[in-house]
């Protein structure tokens, strides 16, 4: 019994950090511009397909992976550029629209330039699983535990440490106030949106070897990683962390431990449930609303 | 007013192109098929296929000189659409006959309404349901996942297994896929010993595995589609699991092949002949059948399934009848469809009856294992 | 002058049908159109009105049509108890569930209300005893008005139009009502309208309330009129494509939310004849209307055209001159 349950948290943390990497875009546009990019799976979505169409064109797995996360920060730009900041101003339901119009119109260039079909990516380093006491990973699983690791890291000290980083905080406190001050707004959201198109390509890139990849790949992934995002207190980059590991925990102990087809309503009851005492989120910032 | 809404209707009308006037008469097939969302790998083919011939029928001069005319709609695996693009077919595309139906669930939805309308339908899902009862207008071409389950069956009887665990997704495949194993278990003396359920988006199954493993099983049977029977089989293999697995004829498919690569290796399944034609005996009537749908269709669109072999079927079933009947009469064609005798498909030899819309035995399905990253006949 | 409008909507629902009897577009899409009014205008009163963002709606729509074609198949009941067994169901679940949901604001909420969906939907797929699973429940009975069977898609469209007609006229109501009143103060400022003596919770908990029943009577016909159910109408997907047609048509307006579930219907129907290049069209259609129409269809179109209108004039004389 216990070497099942071990292997059911083992399952969950890998599922989880899986989230988790999804959950970081999230929290990074939200962090500079307060909106919850709803085509944030769509750039874990393109940036696994580009990489595996590069790959079978025959570049280097290495090069395949640097490219695609380059095309994916092109499209997060050009996605600021001439679907965001047109609408600036607009309420936050509409840019929500805008957004899930984003993901869909993504989804179809992706349907036309790679059609239908599951593409998978080979792992880095070999299919043999890995042992830990009754448990066994995958290797593909602690290259995704260790990215999201070092890039959570990254993103913390990117937003604490440097200049740029807490400019673009500034942006979403107040974007009257950072103007003041000489912060280039404009800026700012597009470098925002360009990186977390990237941070989502290098988690669809590194997922891949896992899930696989279709068109269709990042709606689910986009649901978790919001459901990541949220759960841990959306705009914090650890808790999103926190919320994607917790995620991947409930789903598997639910399944293994209550039912497996009900596993997924189990997962969300219990994020109501921290919903209902902590409306914020697990780490989420108490705001007060201005009158 | 009235000015305005003449104006939408003439725009709306002119989008559809019915309002154009045709010259000769066309014989219309209506299709309504998944070709996107999850059930697209068996929807894509589909349509592919029907579009191929529709093509070359044309291009021999139609149908004792009418052309062929297809009219398709994609459902995207949504019941309601089904619904919706049926009615679009039958009121306003006016269509002779309709084969399509990717989904149980599609099929089982516009049922009503083709057998109110009084229209020939030849569905292209898979569960048994849709044919039993009998449905006056209702025909089917795929093997019925009561097949796939016997076939699976009788293998493990072959074998000596009796002891099985079964995982399953959440899609209506999986679901009445498992409600056929259940129900035909006890007639082969089988006993389940697990049953675990999946989401059909899952990224890992290692959860319920784990539970099998420790379940006493002596074989593992995956009832699924898309990726996640793919996932199963290699997470199967990551936790050392020794069992012989069976999937179903949902994966006969290449695209399972390269995404479960090495684990996919000693897979068993049912599946179509046309995933093995070429290791058919010569004197297998159905070969030449399978070697000619299959090299036309890798020559324009890659490796063939079985999905899009079942219309192929649908269609030549229909063009047959029609040769018969004309498409004038829908009860005459209805008729002619049901006195299909002999016809030789991708499936197997269809014999339909007034008791049977579907006309195929067990000995349809073929068993094979995946060695070598190919398809091997067991036998 | 407030309801012109509604009989000008009026009017073009019962003309449509004389004008093109039996055709596709007018019955079929017409009655499909016409359950996403009832949705959207429901919704509406949540979204527009009380500023409560919903993306578990379509829960509501799923529960009013299970009950339906659950009551009315497996145990018999006739099928106007079934409809106000599932308006009584939603009212209470929506009741219950409407004071935790309720507290939580923004995005937060917008998750709180699409997990209630996912786990509703969940349950409608697993518990295959109850629901059919994922293949559906077939067999559903037509539905019976006071012994007339309604039947046929000329029959259903009337019913389903009727049915749009009175959720239309009941929003228009309802928004100039004191409790609409409250709601549009809750919209402002939530913690303004509590200092003004609201009692916001409360009004909030009505517009959810209210906008679920919309939802499970919308069901109900809906189970009717397709004579099946399966839980692939009422998932998530379904939820977004309503607040979408919310938000398309223009917030804080019936005729806007109308609006958006016509033409949202409308599109997909136009769209599909587009194959392969439908989603890639669709989603830049979204994207465009949002930019250039933040305010919605409706909303912008009307105060384009009134923009126009009063440039006319005024461009009228220095014509002249």
């Amino acid at each position: 019994m216990f070497e099942q349950v071990f292997q059911f948290l083992v399952t969950g943390i890998t599922v989880g950090s899986l989230y988790a990497l999804v959950g970081l875009g999230f929290a990074l546009i939200y962090n500079a511009s307060d909106v919850v990019n709803f085509a944030q799976g769509e750039f874990v979505m393109l940036g696994a397909m580009a990489a595996i169409a590069l790959l079978s064109a025959g570049l280097p797995l290495p090069l395949a992976a640097v490219v695609a996360t380059l095309l994916a920060v092109g499209v997060g730009l050009l996605l600021e550029r001439f679907a965001i900041e047109p609408a600036a101003g607009a309420s936050v339901v509409a840019t929500i629209i805008i957004t899930i119009g984003a993901a869909i119109f993504l989804r179809g260039i992706a349907l036309l330039l790679w059609g239908k079909d599951f593409h998978t990516l080979p792992p880095f380093s070999g299919d043999a699983p890995i042992r830990l006491g009754g448990a066994t990973v995958l290797p593909q699983s602690l290259w995704v535990l260790a990215a999201t690791g070092v890039l959570v890291a990254l993103v913390r000290a990117f937003f604490d440490r440097t200049l740029l980083g807490k400019a673009l905080l500034a942006c979403s406190f107040n974007r009257t106030a950072a103007q003041a001050v000489g912060i280039n707004v404009k800026v700012m959201l597009r470098l925002a949106y360009g990186l977390s198109a990237g941070l989502g390509a290098v988690a669809g890139i590194l997922i891949a070897p896992i899930t696989f990849s279709s068109y269709e790949a990042g709606v689910m992934l986009g649901l978790k990683g919001f459901s990541a995002a949220i759960v841990g207190g959306i705009g914090n980059p650890m808790g999103a962390v926190a919320g994607g590991l917790l995620l991947g925990v409930l789903e598997a102990l639910g399944a293994g431990l209550v039912s497996s087809g009900y596993k997924d309503a189990i997962a969300f009851l219990f994020v109501l449930m921290v919903l209902f005492f902590e409306p914020t989120g697990l780490f989420g910032h108490k705001v007060a609303e201005r009158v | 007013m009235k000015r305005w809404s003449n104006a939408l209707a003439a725009v709306l009308l002119s989008l559809t192109g019915s309002g154009l006037a045709q010259a000769a008469d066309p014989i219309k097939i209506g299709s309504f098929l998944t070709v996107t969302g999850p059930a697209s790998f068996l929807g894509d083919p589909e349509l592919k296929t029907l579009q191929m011939y529709v093509d070359d029928l044309n291009a021999q001069g139609g149908i004792k000189g009418s052309k062929i005319e297809l009219i398709h709609y994609d459902t995207g695996g949504n019941a309601k659409d089904a619904v919706n693009f049926v009615k679009r077919l039958i009121k306003n595309d006016k269509v002779d006959l309709l084969i399509g139906g990717t989904t149980t669930g599609d099929t089982m939805a516009v049922i009503p309404d083709v057998e109110k309308e009084g229209i020939p339908f030849i569905s292209l899902a898979g569960a048994v349901e849709i044919v039993e009862p009998v449905k006056k207008w209702v025909f089917k071409t795929p093997h019925s996942d009561r097949m796939a389950a016997a076939k699976i069956f009788e293998d493990l009887r072959k074998r000596g297994l009796s002891e099985i665990a079964l995982i399953t997704g959440d899609g209506g495949f999986d679901k009445s896929g498992r409600a056929q194993i259940l129900k035909l278990a006890p007639d082969y003396g089988m006993t389940l010993v697990a049953d675990e359920f999946y989401g059909n988006k899952d990224t890992d199954m290692t959860t319920q595995l784990t539970k099998i493993r420790s379940s006493g099983a002596q074989a593992i049977i995956n009832f699924g589609l898309g990726q996640a029977p793919a996932i199963v089989t290699k997470n199967i293999k990551q936790l050392g699991i020794a069992l012989p697995l069976y999937q179903s004829h949902g994966v006969a498919s290449k695209t399972f092949i390269d995404l479960a690569g090495d684990a996919a290796e000693g897979v068993r399944l049912p599946a179509a002949a046309l995933v093995v034609a070429e290791q058919l005996p010569d004197a297998d009537p159905q070969k030449p059948i399978l070697l000619a749908y299959k090299n036309q269709y890798e020559a324009k669109h890659g490796p063939v399934s079985t999905f899009g072999g079942h219309a192929y079927d649908g269609l030549l079933i229909a063009v047959e009848a029609i040769k018969r009947a004309g498409a004038a009469d829908k009860a005459k064609l209805r008729d002619e469809i049901e006195s299909t005798k002999g016809f030789i498909g991708t499936a197997g030899v269809f014999n339909m009856t007034p008791q049977d819309h579907m006309g195929l035995n067990l000995d349809a399905f073929k068993l094979v294992e995946i060695r070598k990253g190919a398809w091997k006949i067991v036998e | 002058m407030r309801l012109a409008g509604f009989y000008a909507f009026a009017a073009t629902v019962a003309l449509l049908p004389a004008l093109f009897p039996d055709n596709y577009f007018v019955v079929v899409v017409g009655a499909s159109a016409g359950l996403n009014v009832i949705l959207a205008v429901g919704l509406n009163l949540l979204m527009g009105y009380a500023g409560q963002i919903s993306l578990g709606h379509a829960a509501f729509f799923g529960l009013g049509a299970y009950a339906s074609a659950i009551l009315t198949t497996r145990f018999g009941w006739p099928s106007l108890l079934a409809l106000a067994a599932g308006l009584i169901a939603a009212g209470l679940l929506a009741w219950a569930f409407a004071r935790p949901i309720l507290r939580l604001r923004g995005h937060y909420l917008a998750m709180a209300t699409l997990g209630f969906g996912v786990i509703v939907h969940v349950i409608m797929v697993q518990a295959t005893g109850w629901t059919g699973g994922p293949d559906g429940l077939a067999g559903v009975p037509p539905l019976d008005l006071f012994g007339w069977e309604v039947s046929g898609d000329l029959q259903w469209y009337g019913v389903i139009m009727a049915a749009a007609l009175l959720a239309v006229w009941l929003s228009l109501n309802l928004v100039d009502s004191p409790v609409g009143r409250a709601l549009r103060a809750v919209h402002g400022s939530e913690f303004a309208a509590q200092m003004m003596g609201v009692d916001t919770a409360r009004a909030k908990t009505q517009a959810f309330v209210v906008s679920a029943l919309f939802a499970a009577f919308a069901g109900s016909l809906f189970a009717h009129q397709q004579a099946f159910v399966s839980p692939d109408s009422f998932d998530l997907t379904v939820s977004v494509e309503l607040v979408t047609m919310v938000v398309l048509g223009g917030l804080a307006s019936t005729f806007g939310a109308a609006c958006g579930a016509i033409a949202l219907t409308l599109l997909q129907q136009a769209l599909v004849v587009f194959e392969d290049y439908e989603m890639l069209i669709h989603g830049a259609l979204l994207m465009a209307v949002m930019i250039f129409l933040p305010q919605g269809l409706f909303v912008g179109l009307t105060q384009a055209a009134r923009r126009l209108g009063s440039a006319l004039v005024r461009s009228r004389p220095s014509v002249a001159a």
